[in-house]
């Protein structure tokens, strides 16, 4: 969800994109960090704890605390709360560790 | 308790309102801030030198009442939202009260409100009277309030009619 | 490798401010910085900022970030690095920058380290759950990319980062069902509590979340009171329904390269961790590193800003540089900070900076 009005600031936001989430398509803003985009789609799910597979969302936004590794374009553990968001990218939950080469 | 909970006391009130006969006089400002913290804008605010001139920042404001007309201005640069304009001499039954204000939508000019008490409950209907935007992106509403009410009401809430 | 003049480490208000006195000095520097824009957490500030005029007292954070970075713009001695990380310093004076995916490698010949704080963490059963968000984070998904990080919201913690944030929830649409802070006190300016509680938001104080509550990200948070050793009253368990969780319990300086650099750090609570030792000239022990900002002690903006001009003249002046009244230029720079601390407020702060300032005496 986004914010509609607001009595302080106005957003610049950059041009309107699509990229895919584990196959579906979702809209955000050029430039913005993924996360955000998944944020406003409703995705809170960014991936699941190596040992005890819990979910793991956004949480620090600086790209300090690595709650929100994601695979992106093929590229394990992308930090997406800093990530810009790019035309046509391809998102996905990581499972494990995050391989960089992709088996199978 | 402002500590406990951030409603000022009853003495804290007192330990800064204007005399019964300033109030009855007209326009003025209240400032509702009670803890010594460096800031000291609202002195450059001023255009009337109503507000001493801080020795200290972290000074509490003092205010000259006698100076004070109740333009308004203070009421926009106070960083805290901390300062209010009570107009007692409005009319007979209804004051005054301006209050800055940072949220949308805007209520509309002649709308009935919910009137809040510094601690947001309800405690009475009042009418908004004047809504002027400022650059600074404070928003000054003028509510119509009971007399009774002057010292009391410090924000609202748009409702089912009030 | 790149050899500069003066490198400073973060683009908040702390690296600005030195970036710009050093620049008057004429003076040369590059500033790097891993987010995407300069202003670090001003640029989510929309409340007015206290002080006075020096400081840019009843302007929002938002415009003193501009302010700051206008009078930078486009400067001849100015390099700016966005998206660049500093992730190493070495025995030998070189900083590595990861930039563009390469490392690449810069020698300065002053080093500045304004590389700010990061939130702290509160234990609490499922406090890893989704919806469980630091407050800068939620400033940033909202005040920054427009995005409501939830419906209706906890906010844990009623420093000033707690108050602040929960208005600017409220401003951006998110209810906010409560403020708990376990300290029996508000720990925030009293005016912000006061702002905060008009609109009908309560402030428990002596008050903790228990639990977060949710299968997939949260739900619910089990709020609970303490007692003065800050235990949980049994029995007196409350549920509220909640989609984020927003911490805002404290702050501890980021100084990972102020301990490579091999400075001799403190750990001083009072200024949210462990804090370089440093002296009038905000150097730390080791000759030609500064220290600016949140990473010298947790504070405020206002009083980085001042830190930062001190440690941008200091390193400036130590290559050469020249500005009329240098002297007294520092000496006013610290009055201000004398004053940004002073009060009940700024006892801790001042007790902190106590510990940590050293060669008070020995004009450096």
């Amino acid at each position: 969800m986004r914010i509609v009005q607001h009595p302080i600031l106005t957003f610049a936001r950059g041009k309107k994109i699509s990229f895919t989430f584990d196959g579906r398509t979702l809209e955000g803003y050029e430039g913005e960090p993924i996360a955000a985009a998944l944020h406003d789609a409703g995705v809170k799910v960014l991936r699941r704890s190596i040992r005890l597979s819990r979910p793991r969302g956004f949480f620090c936004a600086v790209g300090k605390c690595s709650s929100c590794l994601m695979k992106v374009d093929g590229k394990p553990n992308v930090r997406v709360c800093i990530e810009p968001l790019r035309e046509g990218m391809r998102v996905e939950t990581q499972r494990g560790k995050g391989e960089l080469i992709e088996r199978g | 308790m402002l500590e406990k909970d951030g409603v000022p006391t009853q003495d804290d009130l007192a330990s800064i309102a204007p005399s019964e006969e300033r109030l009855a006089k007209g326009p003025v400002a209240i400032i509702e801030c009670f803890q010594p913290i460096p800031c000291d804008p609202c002195y450059d605010w001023c255009k009337r030198g109503a507000i001493e001139k801080f020795r200290d920042p972290t000074d509490l404001p003092q205010i000259d009442y006698e100076r004070c007309n109740g333009c308004s201005l203070c009421v926009i640069g106070c960083p805290g939202l901390a300062i209010f304009i009570v107009d007692q001499a409005y009319s007979e039954k209804r004051a005054r009260v301006v209050l800055p204000y940072e949220f949308l939508p805007l209520p509309e000019e002649g709308e009935v409100v919910e009137a809040l008490n510094r601690k947001g409950e309800k405690v009475g209907r009042a009418e908004v009277l004047k809504v002027q935007q400022t650059k600074q992106k404070t928003t000054l509403i003028s509510l119509l309030v009971p007399q009774k009410l002057a010292m009391e009401v410090r924000f609202f809430r748009r409702g089912e009619n009030g | 490798m790149r050899e500069v003049e003066i490198a400073i480490v973060g683009g908040g208000p702390a690296g600005l401010s030195a970036a710009g006195i050093a620049l008057q000095t004429g003076a040369t520097a590059l500033l790097i910085d891993d987010g995407q824009h300069l202003g670090g957490q001003l640029v989510k500030q929309t409340h007015k900022f206290f002080g006075s005029k020096e400081q840019y007292a009843s302007t929002r954070g938002i415009e003193i970030a501009r302010i700051l970075e206008k009078g930078l713009e486009g400067h001849p001695h100015l390099e700016v690095w966005l998206n660049s990380s500093a992730v190493g310093y070495y025995p030998d004076g070189v900083l590595t920058v990861l930039k563009d995916e390469r490392l690449v490698k810069v020698k300065p010949a002053r080093l500045i380290i304004a590389t700010g704080a990061a939130e702290k963490m509160l234990a609490f059963a499922n406090n890893d759950l989704p919806g469980v968000y630091g407050a800068g984070a939620v400033q940033t998904l909202m005040n920054l990319y427009g995005v409501l990080p939830g419906r209706r919201a906890l906010m844990v913690g009623a420093g000033n980062i707690g108050l602040i944030v929960s208005y600017q929830l409220l401003q951006a649409g998110v209810e906010v069902e409560a403020v708990v802070e376990a300290m029996p006190k508000v720990g925030g300016y009293w005016v912000h509590a006061a702002k905060l509680r008009r609109t009908g938001v309560p402030i428990l104080t002596s008050y903790t979340v228990l639990a977060a509550e949710g299968r997939e990200w949260v739900e619910g948070a089990i709020i609970c009171p303490v007692d003065e050793r800050f235990r949980p009253i049994k029995g007196k368990e409350q549920r509220i329904e909640v989609d984020l969780i927003c911490l805002a319990v404290g702050l501890s300086p980021l100084s990972e390269l102020l301990w490579q650099a091999g400075c001799k750090m403190k750990y001083i609570s009072q200024l949210g961790g462990f804090a370089p030792l440093r002296d009038g000239n905000m150097e730390t022990t080791v000759k030609g590193v500064y220290v600016a900002g949140d990473s010298a002690g947790v504070e405020e903006a206002s009083t980085a800003m001042v830190e930062g001009r001190i440690a941008g003249l200091a390193a400036a002046t130590s290559l050469g540089y020249r500005i009329a009244d240098a002297q007294r230029l520092k000496e006013g720079l610290w009055a201000e900070l004398e004053m940004l601390r002073r009060g009940p407020v700024g006892q801790k702060v001042r007790e902190g900076v106590k510990t940590a300032l050293i060669n008070q005496d020995s004009d450096s």
